[in-house]
């Protein structure tokens, strides 16, 4: 649930955005917020989970800090997503670990995945500390156990977001029925980040500061997951059903998605993360730094121990990166419902409201 | 002593005008320098409140429907002043408003359709996209680019004038005095809405009730400090643009959110619990911009818009709650009106409901008879509870006394001769062509219009 004082602050915000409407236009949270009189705690998460934080609304807003309204739209909404990501949560005790510090709750799990992975590979210790050049995964951590692992998290993990997006749905009024056109523009709006754009030219990260970086980066990101998500799809398509055994070709289907994909997943999560550094501060909630950092790191990682990986697999380190890639991937997915992961989520079902609703 | 200026043209204000006087000055080639009283944050003086422009067309636009030509323009403008206007003047602003989008695209401006509950404007309002501050983030972004000096917290204390010539002038700041020398000026710092004392000067008392709509730096210093040397006056010191802002409003700055469209839907009283005026006289927004001046004529400058349930989603919502009650009895005793003086006035006001058909989109046939004043359109009786108030006080937008100009925007003396480089845009010079009423976003037509021209003039002049 949102505190009561971050609920009384986002009305004072929208009530006063509702009597001007001069940004109606920069993006979908002024046209949505205008169909309301009133705003209670779940019109809040519905807007702050649409809202791109962009900077277009405050930069214009004759009653941005220092006024005495003090409306800053961007700020206070979130504010709101990133309690709506942990109230949403499922298990609610899992949200509630990556609040105020989600970059050492996901350190923390990776140590500890790590040790896991080692300790489980210790019955074949020569397997993980010295390779002998073959690149046999499975020779480190059985296919088997692999599977059994991974498909468990999967299973959890999709269990977890399902109910988490189901619960936001329904605290928003979703309904079920929507036109195939108001479906298909929310995910075309969700696939190309047009409200990143939406106005003709890029957002405004500063002052009259408006750069295409943040969309490109954004994409890099998302595109780049998903090749990887392609990748290791096809991966598992040709083992089981081909009979075809990794390691895979370097001109192979599964390498070239996974290596593309890590690439995007290198510049896209770097370029965020310093994008973040030079953007205004006080367009941005500090609390959900921790998370966006958590994030991005994990990505980058995951991307860096996957591409060692693909390098060095016939070295003797193999073993080693092996685990730690493993590791890296499965604390990155045992974070996705409870950490910025979700927003992709929300801002789907936030985009698909207000298509219904427009 | 003839040094050569510091700056060819130095523009005095910071807002609409001034930063168009600026740019053209510029672009013009002149060395410039923008002195805004105002810190960064509250850079633009009312055009940071603003959100649209009146704009002459004669072929439907991206962002405009329709034409919208120099009569209608013209016969608009007569009829919100009834009395005679500078014509040469108001053609003028008119004729050139039409060029105005695209000089203002090329300096980053973009505009937007209009807004949901003012499409009564989207034929002939074009408006910014974001609004006013957006706007003047657009020209001071621009400014920069083209090397404008811009200073702020530059409050211009004096200015010194020889045989109706501009020579210096003094700007405090920091908790010093710099002098200035340019050889040109143009005057775009406002009226003197803010100057409470000055308003106390011409209101009286009633001053004291007014709030300020806009910023609290237009105090008028520079208007002031030409009035005194010796340039000649337009326009009256009481009239200004005043609307109806709610009550509970903060002093200054509260902007757009503060104004009520709910005024037509029912019935306006004042302390005494009686009605006034007609509150059904025209379409919204055309006789929004009366109701300043009707409540600063009532007792204790307050009045009280009253509506029922069955009006009370029909109009743009309030930043402010409405005050609610069950019976008009109980509303009385929350606004501390006079009980049996508000009762008698709903009763009688619902006595003389005439039946029709409710349009709120054109001049319906719902009105009253018999009554002192009527209302002539959309009469609809007041007797679904709850019952809503908003209190009411006059909102102050801008004053129209000025400085008399000529169509070069030069400054005219008393003799009727004008200054050799004293020029004026905006606020400043709007009673040359505003005499009482107003027309919606006609403001920032007149500082866009005679801010550029007064900048390619000043230019010329210096360079």
């Amino acid at each position: 649930m949102l505190p009561d004082d971050l609920v009384r602050r986002g009305q004072h915000v929208l009530t006063v955005c509702n009597a001007c409407r001069y940004c109606e236009q920069y993006c979908p949270v002024f046209p949505a917020l205008e169909k309301r009189r009133t705003f209670e705690a779940v019109d809040l998460t519905y807007l702050a989970n649409l809202c791109h934080n962009c900077g277009e609304c405050l930069y214009a807003c004759q009653f941005a800090p220092p006024h005495e309204f003090g409306i800053n739209v961007p700020k206070v909404l979130a504010e709101v997503r990133t309690r709506s990501y942990e109230s949403h949560a499922w298990p609610p005790t899992l949200g509630r670990a990556f609040r105020g510090d989600a970059f050492r709750t996901s350190l923390a799990a990776l140590i500890l995945v790590v040790l896991l992975l080692l300790l489980v590979s210790m019955a074949r210790p020569e397997a993980v500390w010295s390779s002998d050049g073959s690149a046999d995964f499975y020779g480190v951590i059985p296919h088997a156990a692999m599977v059994a692992l991974f498909g468990a998290v999967s299973l959890f993990v999709l269990s977890a977001l399902l109910i988490s997006g189901w619960r936001f749905w329904r605290e928003t009024g979703g309904g079920f029925v929507a036109s195939s056109g108001r479906t298909w523009r929310a995910i075309r709006d969700a696939l190309s980040l047009r409200h990143l754009h939406g106005s003709g030219l890029d957002c405004s990260s500063n002052l009259e500061v408006r750069l295409p970086w943040r969309r490109w980066f954004h994409h890099c990101t998302f595109y780049g997951f998903l090749l990887c998500m392609a990748s290791t799809t096809v991966a598992a398509i040709y083992h089981s059903v081909f009979g075809w055994h990794a390691p895979y070709e370097y001109s192979s289907l599964p390498v070239l998605l996974g290596a593309s994909g890590g690439f995007g997943l290198l510049v896209g999560p770097l370029g965020l993360a310093a994008l973040r550094q030079t953007r205004d501060p006080s367009l941005s909630h500090e609390e959900s730094g921790g998370l966006d950092t958590a994030f991005l790191g994990l990505l980058f990682l995951t991307s860096v121990t996957g591409l060692a990986l693909l390098v060095l697999r016939h070295s003797a380190l193999m073993g080693v990166l092996l685990v730690v890639h493993l590791a890296v991937v499965l604390v990155i997915l045992l974070t996705l419902p409870y950490g910025k992961f979700v927003h992709a989520l929300y801002r789907v079902l936030a985009l698909f409201k207000y298509h219904r609703e427009s | 002593m003839n040094h050569k200026p510091d700056y060819d043209v130095a523009v005095v204000g910071g807002g609409n005008a001034a930063l168009c006087a600026a740019i053209s000055a510029r672009r013009a080639g002149a060395r410039v320098i923008v002195l805004e009283r105002a810190p960064r944050d509250f850079r633009g003086g009312n055009s940071r409140h603003t959100r649209n422009f009146r704009c002459l067309h004669t072929t439907p636009g991206q962002y405009l429907a329709g034409t919208y030509t120099e009569d209608e323009f013209l016969s608009d403008l007569r009829s919100v002043n009834g009395g005679a206007i500078d014509e040469t003047l108001a053609q003028l602003a008119i004729q050139r408003s039409g060029t105005c989008p695209e000089w203002m695209a090329r300096e980053g401006v973009r505009f937007q359709a209009a807004l949901h509950g003012t499409l009564q404007l989207g034929r002939t309002n074009l408006f910014f996209l974001g609004g006013g501050k957006a706007l003047m983030n657009s020209y001071y972004a621009s400014a920069e680019r083209l090397g404008i000096d811009v200073r702020y917290e530059a409050d211009v204390s004096d200015l010194r004038l020889s045989g109706g010539r501009f020579e210096s002038l003094d700007v405090q700041g920091g908790g010093r005095v710099t002098t200035i020398r340019a050889a040109s000026v143009v005057i775009a710092s406002g009226g003197f809405e803010a100057n409470l004392d000055w308003l106390r000067q011409v209101w009286g008392n009633a001053a004291d009730n007014f709030i300020v709509r806009g910023t609290p730096y237009n105090t008028g210093v520079p208007l002031k400090r030409m009035l005194d040397a010796g340039a000649q006056s337009v326009g009256e010191a009481r009239e200004c643009h005043a609307i109806a802002v709610d009550a509970r409003a903060p002093r200054f700055d509260g902007g757009i959110v503060t104004r009520l469209d709910c005024l037509p839907f029912g019935i306006v009283v004042n302390a005494l619990g009686q009605r006034f005026y007609d509150e059904g006289e025209d379409v919204w927004p055309k006789r929004y911009a009366i109701w300043g001046k009707l409540i600063a004529r009532q007792p204790e400058q307050i009045a009280y818009s009253i509506i029922d349930a069955k009006s009370a989603y029909a109009f743009m919502p309030s930043v402010f709650p409405p005050i609610v009650a069950n019976s008009i009895a109980e509303l009385a005793d929350v606004l501390t009106l006079p009980r049996a003086a508000l009762e008698a006035t709903v009763d009688a006001f619902n006595c003389a409901v005439r039946p029709g058909t409710l349009n709120l989109s054109t001049l319906d046939d719902c009105h009253t008879e018999g009554l002192n004043p009527n209302k002539t359109h959309w009469a609809q009786r007041l007797d679904t509870p709850p019952f809503w108030a908003y209190p009411l006080r006059p909102g102050i937008t801008f004053t129209y006394l000025g400085l008399k100009i000529d169509e070069r925007t030069r400054v005219l003396m008393s003799d009727g001769q004008p200054t050799a480089n004293v020029y004026a845009a905006g606020e400043v010079m709007a009673g040359n062509i505003l005499l009482r009423g107003y027309l919606a976003g006609f403001g920032m037509t007149i500082g866009t219009v005679f801010g550029r021209i007064a900048g390619e003039e000043a230019a010329r002049h210096a360079t």
